[in-house]
């Protein structure tokens, strides 16, 4: 049996009042006192409105109007560029506004810890019913609101954190334990916002796939957070609760953690179940990362630009058994990143990329499109960050070219042939590698692509338990009946 | 080369190194391996994510 890619979906939530609330702009803001103040004024001053992140090219890339290649083709800065003809719906999802994200967060706080004021309930009440994504019962969820001098009491007295829209205070988010660092009020926002980012991409997902909620049979969740209390931190489960508020009465599901490259071993961990026969329908979600919001912001402010940290990313993929019709998983051509291995970066795209396209006997050059970590430079280059696609093709060339396979003078050919320019915005686990599976669905299925090995790292030393790195790839490939 | 390996022992026999490494560069273990075997004194080794 093999296993295939049924669907996909992207979704953007613009989210330009909560730049401040991104780890590093809150570090910075906090600890600098009035300077803090200041400098939030000064992010603020330099975030994007969202007609101008509907119309940056990037975001059109990533939810699958534009192609990755267009982008060679428009001028940069892209941020100076934008699409005029951009639209809020995308063939793969949508861009959210930050209004109408208020309302899915409200929806998603199970445990009232999301306060609005009346006046701003009424006004996402209508966007919000407006959803075709929200029933009835969802809708009750969102309440009467809260005073504002009620929320304001809580913010002065109890911790909780003012929630602001085009910078005026509209409600507040509490803490729920006096001494829980894993239940303070700014990591309860952090997990609401994956939560409430992962139902939004999930739906559009059940709508692109034509599946039934009721139909999966599990739920994976690779998101960047950290669910749980002060006895397991990190405990999860992220997945149930994005499935329970996208009615997968019949699933259930866990929290894959893998730094970065967690949805490529969600993706592989889904796939050995439906090819194990243990279930038919896996579904694999990553909502988005408010600690990664504005992460580059004062590289973005040095260069008088805005601050393109302004979206939380959505992600969510349909792994079912072969229909004979969508891109199939090549099981027997899975890159892994051992623990024995050398960490030199030769030495992890040789575990991710030769090793595993020789077992299938391949060389690099059979394969149509490398997909790595998908970073858009535009966010990294002012931060000094570099150019993380541009670096992986490059020695993805060089690798090619010491095999022989292509002359030493044609690795920027390949960079540009095998490659793309990186259009995804910077939140961890997005960017790895699988922004670009839904335009690899649509060319393999249009029969204009046949393989792209999918290969994304992961920084476990981050974590300080190891010094080690971490890596996985696989291969897509067109269905080969589909070929007939 | 020798004269080079010996500019570069000269340079770091007796000096403390901290050492940080790239996550889409070198690891910082692997700097540390080159510094040490120069003879510096390794006093913190990490490696860290600027994406």
């Amino acid at each position: 049996m093999s296993v295939v890619i049924k669907d996909c979906a992207y979704v953007l939530v613009h989210v330009p009042d909560f730049v401040r609330y991104g780890s590093k702009p809150s570090r910075d803001i906090s600890v600098n006192g009035k300077e803090g103040r200041e400098l939030e004024k000064r992010i603020y001053e330099h975030v994007r409105s969202y007609e101008e992140a509907v119309a940056y090219p990037p975001n059109q890339v990533f939810i699958g109007n534009i192609h990755p290649d267009e982008l060679h083709n428009i001028l940069k800065p892209w941020y100076e560029h934008p699409l005029e003809d951009a639209k809020r719906e995308g063939k793969f999802g949508e861009i959210l506004g930050e209004e109408e994200f208020y309302g899915w967060v409200r929806i998603a706080d199970d445990f009232n810890l999301i306060w609005l004021t009346p006046d701003f309930i009424e006004r996402i009440r209508d966007k919000a019913a407006s959803s075709s994504f929200l029933t009835e019962g969802d809708l009750k969820k969102l309440g009467s609101g809260v005073p504002l001098g009620k929320i304001l009491d809580k913010v002065e007295h109890d911790f909780a954190l003012p929630l602001y829209y085009k910078g005026a205070i509209v409600g507040s988010v509490r803490r729920d334990h006096d001494m829980d660092d894993s239940l303070k009020a700014h990591v309860l926002l952090e997990n609401i916002f994956a939560k409430a980012s992962g139902a939004l991409v999930m739906h559009h997902l059940f709508r692109r796939a034509n599946l039934k909620p009721e139909e999966v049979d599990f739920v994976l969740s690779c998101s960047e957070e950290a669910v749980g209390d002060r006895y397991n931190r990190g405990g999860g489960s992220l997945s149930k609760a994005i499935g329970e508020m996208c009615h997968c009465i019949n699933a259930t599901g866990h929290d894959i953690k893998a730094f970065c490259a967690a949805p490529l071993h969600a993706l592989l961990d889904a796939a050995s179940m439906v090819e194990a026969g243990i279930f038919k329908n896996v579904v694999v979600v990553g909502g988005g990362c408010l600690a990664k919001i504005g992460m580059k912001y004062s590289g973005h402010l040095k260069h008088q630009m805005p601050i393109l940290e302004d979206v939380l990313a959505g992600i969510a993929f349909a792994v079912t058994k072969d229909d004979g019709v969508n891109p199939i998983i090549r099981l027997d051509c899975i890159g892994k990143h051992d623990i024995g291995a050398a960490s030199n970066q030769e030495a992890i795209m040789r575990s991710l990329v030769v090793k595993p396209l020789n077992k299938i006997g391949k060389k690099m050059m059979d394969i149509d499109r490398y997909a790595t970590e998908m970073h858009n430079p535009e966010v990294t280059l002012p931060a000094g960050s570099g150019n993380t696609p541009y670096t992986n093709y490059k020695l993805m060339g060089a690798l090619a070219a010491m095999a022989k396979e292509i002359d030493p003078k044609s690795i920027e050919d390949f960079v540009k042939k095998k490659g793309m320019p990186g259009f995804s915005p910077t939140q961890g686990h997005v960017p790895a590698a699988v922004p670009f599976l839904g335009h690899a669905l649509e060319a393999m299925r249009r029969g204009e692509m046949n393989t792209t090995l999918f290969v994304a790292k992961g920084s476990l030393f981050l974590g300080r338990m190891s010094q080690l790195s971490d890596g996985m790839s696989f291969l897509l490939e067109r269905n080969p009946q589909g070929m007939k | 080369m020798r004269k080079l390996a010996r500019e570069v022992k000269i340079m770091f026999q007796g000096k403390k190194a901290i050492v940080i490494g790239e996550r889409d560069g070198v690891p910082g273990p692997a700097i540390a391996q080159c510094l040490s075997a120069a003879g510096a004194e390794i006093v913190y080794t990490t490696t860290e994510c600027f994406v």
